[in-house]
């Protein structure tokens, strides 16, 4: 069964009712599917217009779940969004972000997934809604493993929210992969970094991606340089130790001794980069 | 409120527009877009490539924006304007100029991609009109292509609106040499051209295997009576017993070993074990997940090791230490030199399967047509698909017609049957029309492989910088089946000295069986592994005397008069001093730049240099290897070429067509090109081993000679006499004398033709001894390559900034289409050497399998050299392999120029070269 929802409420309604699939940019759906067709209901949301564009809030900014890595990349978005826009610049190629979405990006879980480490570094939080209701989860809990999150069968993820705390922070992406262009991470890493008058390390997020079951924030490393003089050879304070929570694996890409060894040294380069 | 769109039925009407007209159509909404484009519209310009949004062929228009239509429910498209590349010209005189280009540059080769290119670059295009080369890139990045190394696209794109793009015919006598857009370019940017899944009868059943799952188990049916019954749809299940004719094939009939369909035992993942045949939706919604078979998975041989072990089991019982074949040549005492040498260097290397990753997955369809059957698929081998089929349905090669479509890459994974057999054989059963298309897993786990190859070797020089040995061992784990495992085995002894004298030499060689994919045939038959090994041991050797690294190959290259290894004497047309010498320019300079970058650098970039040299023998070796080709003067004045020699992207239809109108003297416009159809024009043989130009182009040459003679023996008139044609008739110029002939008076044989010439060339070689001494090739193909790069010491990466690449082709018969076959080979050189290994079991798509992308390609330069072959077509060489061959040791050269690492095991992904700059402890590369 194929269900096409034009109201949120429909879309909702039809997960309630049904055990089904969502379908909207359909870039990872497709792929998943491989020579099988669906064998479960499909709700397709992409003409639920509710669910797109991105909107500025007194506190927060909204990016509907539906907006697309092209959309986010034409819209005006301050300085903290960059790491994010460099993210969505190495989402496939120009066709997959015409299509794929923020919220699939999400829902998807992969460890590889671009758009994470920099929406884990801005404290994203993820908007979820069902017929009961609607709920705030923070994208860092948001995802709990591999392809897996809290979203219940009956949830929508409608909209992605992010605190407008450190919207003026500098914010920086490094992305590695074999080849240029269509390349699943190695290692990524995202850095958004505020400093306060004086030009110390004010706000400090970290997050690296493809290390570990899911995306993960440096804490430890973010407590450490908060404070610090953002000066020219921050990165030299970083150590090995410092991304010793990361949990990379082996696996066709690479191994897992360098990934955490590129994991450390792109930690180092988006850091200098941020603070230079 | 607006109502919720409840589609509960399979069908659905759809409405949106496509190319400026609307389509209402009904079909699954699920259906993705793409499927719903080519199947339900007949839109088969997008192209399916992977159904993942790997690879961008499916690319069309969304309301004027790039998407992959196979990763879009149809549904999606209601009320959207689509547009493909059919629709494409409707959208401004932009696409016109745009398609010029590509014809020009020569953008399109096999034109799998060419689709998916052309519509990402007009989404570009309409909105900037003057992109800048980074621009040209992110919007081509997203679509992949195997054949040109993308440069030529890139240009094309970025110098669209730099001309009026004008089409020249060359002058009577001038086809050879000339850039010349190749003929069969049209369809390709047309969006017309027919691949392998581009064509099927209406009501076409539909066949799919069921392959192992393991790399080897032993297997039993359930009920297939009751399955069948079961589902609706389902005309038949073909197993083993269904086979007339010998369940066996193979490309070299010695050691044929395939089964159609494994019996009792699979011996690799992605075997076929059965087929399901029927109804086309029926058995594409079947999940072949709950086929009754039940499998025991057996322990397997996944390595060269294993496969060796003593008490191994034997993948084939009749294969003794599981060792398919073993290649030797041997020149005097390479023991006793070596330890004589005055300085030696020796070292092991590894490289894995590497994927030909062609656009087009296999694909075709074939009929029974009373007591014969016709087979139409993407071939790189009509005339061999014929023999197997014939065997495999135990009827006459003459009752079986293959037709070739247009190959969207070949590589020589299209030398093996894939597809063939299967719908041959449900086609000759059923008596129905039956199609098959591989999905791109499907294509990956079950057609051929560069094979994997273990070398080990020593060489020796003298203090005057002479190499005076070379040792060479090699394994090649060949899979499961033979495949082109025996060429590999003989080809590689033969070539493992490179383009050098080596007057003491020893190369051994095994073809190794395992339970894995079969390895076949990939651009090259192993001598692009072994150029890896034996030009970076040269690279230790010349460091060792101290000497610079491309004199020292110049002291050493072959020239007319030393022997080859095999005791070869070529005399004529050795150009590798040339190329040499051609890149001592840019190696001099690149080496100073390089060292002035290293010496000032203060970050984690380091830069090197490399260079290597290759050699590469035309057709088979020591094995006849002929070509036909038939010439027929029509009634109208026109030319009719038969043209077997399967064009699959390289341009042998351009090339052989120039070469035969400059040998009839005749205007390149005025021929007509027959395909290669194996009912109507005769055999050249397969599309490998670098022969077309050679060995069917000098077919090609004698024929076009033949017709002239047969022409001016009519006229009476003599040799020099120039023979002018027009419409219906000739008109010969012999001195002051004029002869006018009348076709329309002569009478037409029966393929239509008032004079026909056909002619047969097969290269004069001479069996090898046991020592491997003899000819083993007519001609060789010589060349060079330059590789500039850039490491990243602290990642590991390497980036290659720019490849100089110097080749003999004896005669450049198509500057353009040649610079193709450089460019695109070093596309899967650099491929090679950098990011590509097949793991089967593993990865087995095109986002784990990464070829090199639109922006991985550096700028190539291409030195022709013409050092005209005796034998060849008005000089000319092979070029195909050629191109590959010195790529991956030039750029694994040039990082150990860069910072004295080697990586011993290929591909040199960015972890396999930090953990080597790790070992070797690099400054400035520590961690923490």
């Amino acid at each position: 069964m194929y269900l096409r929802p034009t109201t949120l409420d429909q879309a909702v309604d039809a997960l309630e009712h049904h055990r089904a699939q969502v379908l909207a940019g359909g870039t990872d759906f497709y792929p998943a599917l491989g020579e099988r067709l669906p064998s479960t209901p499909v709700v397709d949301i992409t003409a639920v217009a509710e669910l797109k564009g991105i909107s500025v809030h007194e506190t927060f900014f909204r990016i509907g779940g539906l907006t697309t890595w092209s959309e986010l990349l034409a819209a005006q978005l301050p300085p903290c969004f960059d790491a994010l826009k460099s993210a969505a610049r190495e989402i496939g190629g120009v066709q997959i972000q015409n299509r794929g979405t923020v919220a699939g990006n999400l829902c998807n879980a992969s460890p590889a997934a671009d758009s994470v480490p920099p929406l884990l570094a801005l404290d994203a939080e993820v908007e979820l809604v069902s017929i009961g209701g609607r709920r705030g989860v923070l994208l860092a809990d948001f995802i709990v493993g591999s392809r897996k999150t809290l979203r219940r069968a009956d949830e929508l993820l409608t909209a992605v929210i992010v605190p407008r705390v450190v919207e003026n922070a500098r914010s920086v992406f490094l992305k590695l992969g074999a080849r240029r262009y269509l390349v699943i991470s190695i290692a990524m890493v995202a850095i958004v970094l505020a400093v306060d008058e004086q030009r110390r390390i004010r706000d400090i997020r970290i997050a690296v991606g493809s290390c570990s079951a899911r995306a993960q924030r440096l804490r430890e490393l973010e407590q450490f340089l908060t404070g610090r003089p953002a000066q020219a050879r921050l990165d030299a304070l970083v150590m090995p130790e410092h991304v010793k929570s990361l949990s990379p694996i082996d696996d066709v890409r690479a191994t897992a001794a360098y990934r955490s060894d590129a994991a450390l040294i792109l930690v180092r380069r988006a850091l200098q980069m941020c603070a230079s | 409120m607006a109502t919720i769109e409840q589609l509960t039925d399979v069908q659905a009407t759809i409405g949106f527009s496509v190319n400026g007209s609307v389509a209402s159509i009904t079909a699954s909404p699920l259906a993705r877009l793409s499927r719903t484009l080519r199947e339900e519209l007949g839109l088969t310009g997008t192209k399916v490539g992977c159904d993942a949004g790997d690879c961008g062929a499916c690319t069309v228009l969304l309301d004027g924006e790039p998407v992959c239509a196979c990763l879009m429910a149809t549904a999606q498209a209601q009320g959207c304007e689509v547009t493909t590349v059919e629709g494409l010209a409707q959208r401004g005189p932009l696409y016109e100029k745009l398609q010029k280009s590509f014809l020009i540059h020569g953008a399109a080769q096999c034109g799998a991609c060419t689709p998916g290119m052309l519509v990402a670059a007009t989404a570009l295009l309409e909105r900037n009109q003057q992109p800048t080369e980074t621009e040209v890139m992110d919007a081509l990045g997203g679509v992949l292509c195997r054949c040109t190394g993308y440069r030529k696209i890139i240009a094309a794109v970025l110098e669209v609106n730099d001309r009026v793009w004008g089409q020249n015919t060359p002058e009577v006598g001038h086809a050879v040499g000339d850039r010349l857009v190749r003929l069969d370019g049209q369809p390709k940017v047309n969006g017309t051209e027919i691949y392998g899944a581009d064509e099927a009868p209406a009501g076409a059943l539909a066949v799919r295997a069921i392959r192992c799952p393991f790399h080897r188990a032993r297997f039993q049916f359930g009920d297939l009576e009751a399955y069948i019954a079961q589902h609706a749809g389902v005309a038949a299940i073909l197993t083993a017993k269904d086979v007339p004719g010998e369940n066996r094939y193979g490309v070299i009939s010695k050691f044929a070993d395939q089964p159609v369909f494994a019996v009792e035992e699979a011996r690799f993942r992605g075997e076929a074990v059965a087929a399901v045949v029927g109804k086309g939706e029926a058995v594409e919604k079947l999940d072949l997940q709950n086929f009754p078979v039940s499998w025991k998975e057996l322990p397997p041989l996944t390595s060269i090791d294993n496969a060796l072990a003593p008490g191994a089991p034997l993948v084939h019982l009749d294969r003794k230490e599981n060792v398919l074949v073993r290649g030797r040549v041997v020149r005097d005492d390479v023991e006793k030199a070596l330890a004589e040498a005055a300085v030696t260097a020796e070292a092991e290397y590894e490289t894995g399967f590497v994927e030909h990753a062609c656009i087009e997955p296999e694909a075709g369809f074939a009929r029974r047509v009373g007591d014969m059957v016709e087979v139409q698929a993407c071939t790189q081998s009509p005339y061999m698909d014929r023999s197997d089929i014939a065997q495999i349905l135990g009827i006459q090669p003459e009752a079986v017609r293959i037709i070739p479509t247009a190959v969207g890459g070949g590589f020589g994974t299209k030398l093996d049957l894939s597809v063939q057999p299967f719908v041959a054989l449900a086609a000759w059963r059923l008596g129905q029309p039956v199609r098959m298309v591989y999905s791109r897993t499907e294509s990956m786990i079950s057609t051929t492989k560069r094979h994997p190859a273990r070398m080990r070797l020593k060489a020796g020089a003298n203090r005057d910088g002479k190499i005076v040995a070379l040792d060479f061992h090699a394994d090649f784990n060949t899979g499961a089946y033979s495949s082109w495992g025996p060429t590999v085995a003989a080809r590689v002894p033969v070539h493992a000295s490179g383009p050098y004298y080596v007057p003491h030499y020893r190369a051994l060689t095994r073809a190794i069986h395992t339970h894995l994919v079969p390895a076949g045939a990939f651009r090259g038959f192993g001598v692009p592994q072994t150029a890896i090994a034996q030009e970076q041991l040269y690279d230790e050797l010349a460091d060792r005397l101290g000497m610079d690294r491309l004199e020292f190959r110049l002291l050493n290259a072959l020239d007319d008069n030393t022997p080859t290894v095999t005791g070869q004497v070529l005399g004529e047309g050795v150009g590798i001093r040339a190329c040499f010498e051609a890149l001592r320019p840019r190696w001099l300079a690149a080496r100073q730049e390089t060292a002035a970058f290293n010496n000032n650098a203060t970050g984690p970039l380091r830069r090197g240099v490399g260079v290597a040299g290759m050699w590469y023998g035309c057709g088979n070796t020591s094995l006849p290897n002929p070509s036909t080709m038939r010439v027929g003067l029509k009634p109208d004045g026109r030319i009719a070429l038969h043209q077997g020699a399967i064009d699959i992207g390289q341009g042998s239809a351009t090339v052989v067509t120039q070469i035969c109108a400059d040998a009839l003297g005749c205007p390149i416009d005025r021929f007509d090109l027959v395909s290669g159809d194996t009912s109507i024009t005769p055999d050249c043989g397969k599309t490998s081993a670098s022969r077309q130009t050679f060995v069917s182009g000098k077919a090609a040459f004698l024929a076009g000679k033949a017709l002239r003679r047969e022409i001016l023996r009519r006229a009476g008139a003599c040799d020099c006499a120039k023979i002018s044609f027009q419409n219906g008739q000739l008109e010969i110029q012999d001195g002051d004398r004029q002869h006018k002939i009348t076709l329309s008076q002569l009478p037409t044989e029966h393929h239509g033709y008032v004079l026909t010439a056909e002619a047969t060339f097969d290269p004069p070689t001479k069996p090898l001894d046991e020592d491997g001494q003899g000819i083993p090739y007519a001609v060789f193909g010589f060349g060079a390559h330059l590789a500039e790069i850039e490491v990243d010491i602290e990642l590991g990466t390497v980036k290659v900034l720019r490849i100089t690449a110097a080749h003999d082709v004896g005669r450049a018969i198509n500057p353009t289409l040649i610079e193709g076959q450089i460019e695109g080979g070093v596309a899967q050189g650099i491929g090679m050497a950098l990011m590509e290994e097949f793991f089967p079991g593993k990865g087995e798509n095109l986002h784990d399998y990464l070829i090199p992308s639109a922006g991985d390609i550096p700028p190539v330069e291409s030195i022709l050299i013409e050092d005209q072959s005796p034998i060849g077509p008005f000089g000319a060489k092979g070029i195909g392999e050629q191109a590959v061959i010195p790529t991956a040791p030039a750029i694994l050269n040039a990082l150990h120029d860069a910072i004295g690492v080697r990586v011993h095991k290929l591909p040199a992904t960015p972890d396999r070269v930090r953990a080597a700059i790790l070992q070797a402890g690099i400054a400035g590369a520590q961690r923490g």
